[in-house]
């Protein structure tokens, strides 16, 4: 089936198998930043933001984001760096295979929160799973930059 | 120190956080082959009739290859120096398959979606046996887990295959019978820790292509890519010098990728038809189809007098190697030999067994049998402090491990850094241990405090091998070769900071590459808490080593002699400061032919202990007076790692370790239904720690000194991991009165509605 969507602001058009998931098709197009580290929906690795919302690539098929647009962490921009920095600050990105699930979906809980509180942040984020860091550093981050930018 | 103790950023952490292409999979080229393998849905059978004729009539499909089609050699897939401590038993493919998830068949093809087709149209007879799946009844067990006669062991490790023991042995320090004769007191309980799945985030995963030499290339996440070249070169019965593995970026280890579960494959493949081929393992193969922590049963004899004081601990370890001895032999010895030496004891026994099983193979995962022993090593200490009536900590520091002990348990070394007891005072200072009770009722929850020591060790003594080489370029600045492997922990810029510091520069100005084993020296590889200790003084011996090289080179170029000459760093001057050149003038002049030379340094390391890192850590936790549900409240640990290199990384290690163990403690658990499939195959049934799930995680510090190591460090990654199970589990106890003795801690247990076993 033929499908059209925007990808960090570029048209794409393709002819693709109807069974086609939406992060295999974006890994396919080289945004390796997406990453998958389970088939069940659980660890939010995958996590892209589809007309700003945050979704879970694996567990959506490429043929839904027909007409819609989508932004990977190769297309986050400014607002990613500016969160990266933080990260790398604390040491937080450890082994980095989760880290671009996590960027994206801080992005958008700072869009979506008004002055999180801390229990709110860990809700918010509870389906990013991090094996490495043992989420302290990345709570030092998040708070850091939702802090810098608030001023 | 400039470079040493300072919150130094990753060196690949922009590329990390920008999402960069950088591991295994984004790397791959686009025509690999890919790799499917069909498993086994039997814990034990034999495979009487393969028939792939179908399989290979779909469209895509590449080949097929079965146990007929593979070299018959038996290997190990364990990441260890040889000759391994592992036994040779098991091969590529063979008839016999011995788990519900061993390999049955390779399917190669264009894509993933003609080999999942081919895989159903496997036609496979097997000749059911039944299996060994209860650990406590393998030795003896009518069912002989490996029967056949090819299989070996290079090293004597005390296995009797025909009676499933892969490894037994005794080592005794004093009489210990005759000890706890004499106590007042004598604890004596059982303890039981699970299987428990490492859970890296990057699924095991390697691809394969033949390059111009017509040489073996597998790029691989692996921690251990030195050994890689020689299990393929065994499984495929290769000279070592047709292979080259390339370690990228790698998705966390853990241990799991000490263990070569997936590179024979993609260098199989590759090898016969000569294409690039690539594997992926899903996380569901992960689970249940690549290595696991050894399940363990200890029984602890803990004896002491009324005053406190203990004298000897019996310790036995009955360990579940699964179908496939790797690691086996030696995880066990660690339950013993790291958890018995955190007292002085005037008799200690350990003893042991490591049996075959129809499970899935363990394998290496932080803390290595240490935490295993450690939890009840430290359990039954909590058990005789509640029955002497005395305060857990104050216990503990009438009893500890002091700097200068000798260790009878640990190899008879000496402790020559160590600041325990500090450890442990400040962690009790953290949490206000002396204002607060052990049990605090707060209405539908009480709270309990609970507490534990550990240890681990700092590589392996007389086996671990680091080696490095460093070159100065052109512009005056370095490039370092290791052959360690940075799996996330940040060893590549650690060991970077080690060598500006030597080298009186900026990190930036050290350049690190990845492994090759064709160009980066060799190194065992970055298991047993070994790199920052190990590879660490390899760094700093080639370090001294430039510099001098540095001084002489100078002095001849500048018509002096090297005694006349300084280099600090930046500038190489002679004393009386009327000559002098930039390292960057200087590197020039190096490159320049018919002045100078090249100058390069290279050392390798290995040490003859192991010092142990030490640790202290208090759990908080409440308890649920009606669901028995438990949630960590705080947790506060206290480390002496020796001098901590690099305080940001050294902290994250910790904080990482603790959500691990604290996982371990409450959540996670391999579980296998009755015909021995597992049933915990995926992140829905097998639950990882969320934040939500970890409470507080407060770390401190108190470095000693360790003499053998670079700039007084010692290990980190691995200590890390051991103390929350026992602190939660006694933190529960004083909560509920319930001691579960088996992990995980869960809910029905601490209300006693689950019999334990």
């Amino acid at each position: 089936m033929k499908i059209s969507l925007t990808v960090n602001g570029r048209k794409i058009q393709e002819d693709i198998q109807e069974s086609m998931l939406l992060i295999d098709f974006l890994r396919s197009h080289g945004y390796t930043s997406v990453k998958r580290g389970c088939e069940t929906s659980n660890c939010g690795l995958c996590t892209v933001l589809m007309d700003d919302h945050p979704i879970l690539s694996c567990s959506m098929l490429a043929a839904r984001a027909d007409g819609h647009s989508i932004v990977t962490l190769e297309g986050a921009g400014k607002e990613a760096e500016a969160f990266a920095e933080f990260m790398a600050k604390e040491g937080a990105e450890q082994c980095g295979f989760c880290s671009p699930g996590l960027i994206m979906n801080v992005i958008a809980m700072k869009k979506e929160l008004k002055n999180p509180t801390k229990e709110e942040i860990k809700q918010y984020l509870s389906g990013n799973l991090c094996r490495c860091s043992g989420y302290m550093s990345q709570m030092r981050a998040i708070e850091k930059y939702l802090q810098e930018e608030s001023v | 120190m400039k470079q040493i103790s300072q919150p130094v950023v990753k060196k690949d952490a922009a590329a990390l956080l920008s999402g960069k292409p950088v591991y295994t999979d984004d790397l791959a080229m686009k025509d690999c082959l890919i790799i499917k393998l069909l498993r086994s849905p039997h814990a034990f059978a034999k495979i009487k009739k393969i028939d792939t004729s179908k399989a290979l009539r779909i469209p895509g499909i590449e080949a097929i290859f079965t146990y007929e089609d593979v070299p018959n050699t038996r290997f190990t897939l364990a990441g260890q120096t040889y000759p391994e401590l592992s036994p040779y038993d098991g091969k590529i493919l063979e008839n016999i398959v011995r788990y519900v998830g061993d390999e049955v068949a390779i399917i190669v093809g264009k894509d993933e979606m003609c080999c999942e087709q081919a895989k159903k149209l496997i036609q496979v007879e097997y000749e059911v046996y039944e299996p060994l799946l209860d650990f406590t009844k393998a030795i003896d067990n009518k069912i002989v887990v490996h029967p056949e006669d090819d299989y070996k062991y290079l090293v004597d490790i005390g296995n009797e295959v025909k009676r499933n023991i892969v490894s037994q042995g005794r080592d005794e320090a004093g009489d210990v019978e005759k000890e706890l004769s004499l106590c007042d007191v004598v604890i004596e309980r059982d303890y039981h820790t699970k299987a428990n799945a490492q859970a890296m985030m990057e699924t095991f995963r390697s691809y394969a292509y033949l390059d111009a030499y017509n040489r073996l290339n597998i790029v691989s996440s692996t921690q251990i890519p030195f050994h890689v070249r020689r299990i393929v070169a065994n499984a495929l019965e290769l000279p070592k010098s047709k292979i080259r593995v390339i370690k990228p970026r790698i998705g966390g280890g853990f241990g799991a990728k000490q263990t070569a579960c997936c590179e024979i494959f993609s260098a199989f493949v590759t090898w016969k038809l000569k294409k690039p081929s690539k594997i992926v393992y899903t996380r569901e193969e992960t689970f249940m189809a690549s290595n696991s922590r050894h399940e363990m049963k200890m029984h602890v004899r803990v004896g002491a007098m009324k005053d406190g004081t203990i004298c000897a601990i019996d310790l036995h370890t009955l360990s579940n190697t699964g179908a496939y001895g790797e690691h086996g032999p030696t995880t066990v010895g660690l339950s013993g030999h790291k958890s018995l030496p955190l007292y002085k004891l005037n008799a200690s026994c350990f003893s042991y067994e490591v049996v075959y099983t129809n499970t899935m193979r363990a394998g290496a995962y932080r803390g290595y049998g240490a935490t295993q022993g450690i939890f009840a090593v430290e359990s039954a200490i909590n058990e005789l402090a509640d029955a002497l009536k005395m305060d857990p900590c104050e216990l503990r520091l009438k009893n500890m491990v002091e700097e200068g002990d000798i260790m009878p348990q640990y190899y008879n070394e000496t402790a020559n850094s160590c600041t325990l007891k500090d450890c442990l005072l400040k962690a009790m200072e953290l949490i206000d241990w002396k204002n607060k009770s052990l049990k605090t009722d707060l209405g539908d929850k009480v709270r309990g405090l609970g507490v534990a020591l550990a240890m681990q060790g700092s590589g392996i003594a007389n086996v671990d091998v680091g080696s490095v080489r460093i070159k100065l370029e052109d512009d005056g600045f370095y490039t370092l070769s290791i052959g360690a492997t940075d799996m996330g922990t940040g060893c590549d810029t650690i060991l970077a900071q080690m060598a500006a510091e030597c080298l009186d520069c900026e990190v930036d100005q050290i350049v690190v590459q990845g492994v090759d084993t064709d160009s980066s020296p060799y190194d065992t590889g970055s298991y047993a808490s070994s790199t920052t200790y190990v590879t660490g003084m390899a760094v700093v011996k080639a370090c001294e080593q430039l510099k001098e090289k540095i001084v002489k080179e100078a002095a001849l170029l500048m018509q002096t002699k090297e005694e006349e000459l300084v280099f600090d760093g930046k500038m190489i001057r002679t004393l009386d400061e009327n000559k002098a050149m930039s390292l960057n003038e200087f590197a020039y002049l190096c490159a320049a032919g018919g002045k100078g030379k090249m100058l390069m340094a290279d050392d390798s390391h290995s040490s003859m202990v192991s010092p142990p890192p030490f640790m202290a850590g208090i759990a908080e936790v409440d308890v649920d007076k009606l669901t028995g549900e438990i949630t960590m409240h705080d947790y506060v640990a206290v480390v002496d790692c020796g001098t901590v290199i690099n305080t940001n990384l050294a902290r994250v290690q910790v904080e990482g370790g603790i959500a691990q163990g604290i996982g371990m403690a409450l959540l996670e658990d391999i579980v296998y239904d009755k015909n021995g499939r597992m049933i915990a195959n995926s992140f829905m049934q097998y639950k990882l720690p969320t934040r939500k799930d970890v409470g507080e995680i407060r770390v401190d510090f108190m470095p000693s000194y360790e003499p053998t190591g670079p700039f007084g460090a010692k290990s980190i990654g691995e200590v890390v991991i051991n103390t929350p199970s026992p602190a939660i589990a006694s933190a529960v106890a004083h909560a509920s009165g319930q001691y579960v003795r088996t992990l995980p801690i869960t809910p029905e247990k601490v209300l006693g509605f689950k019999h334990e076993d």
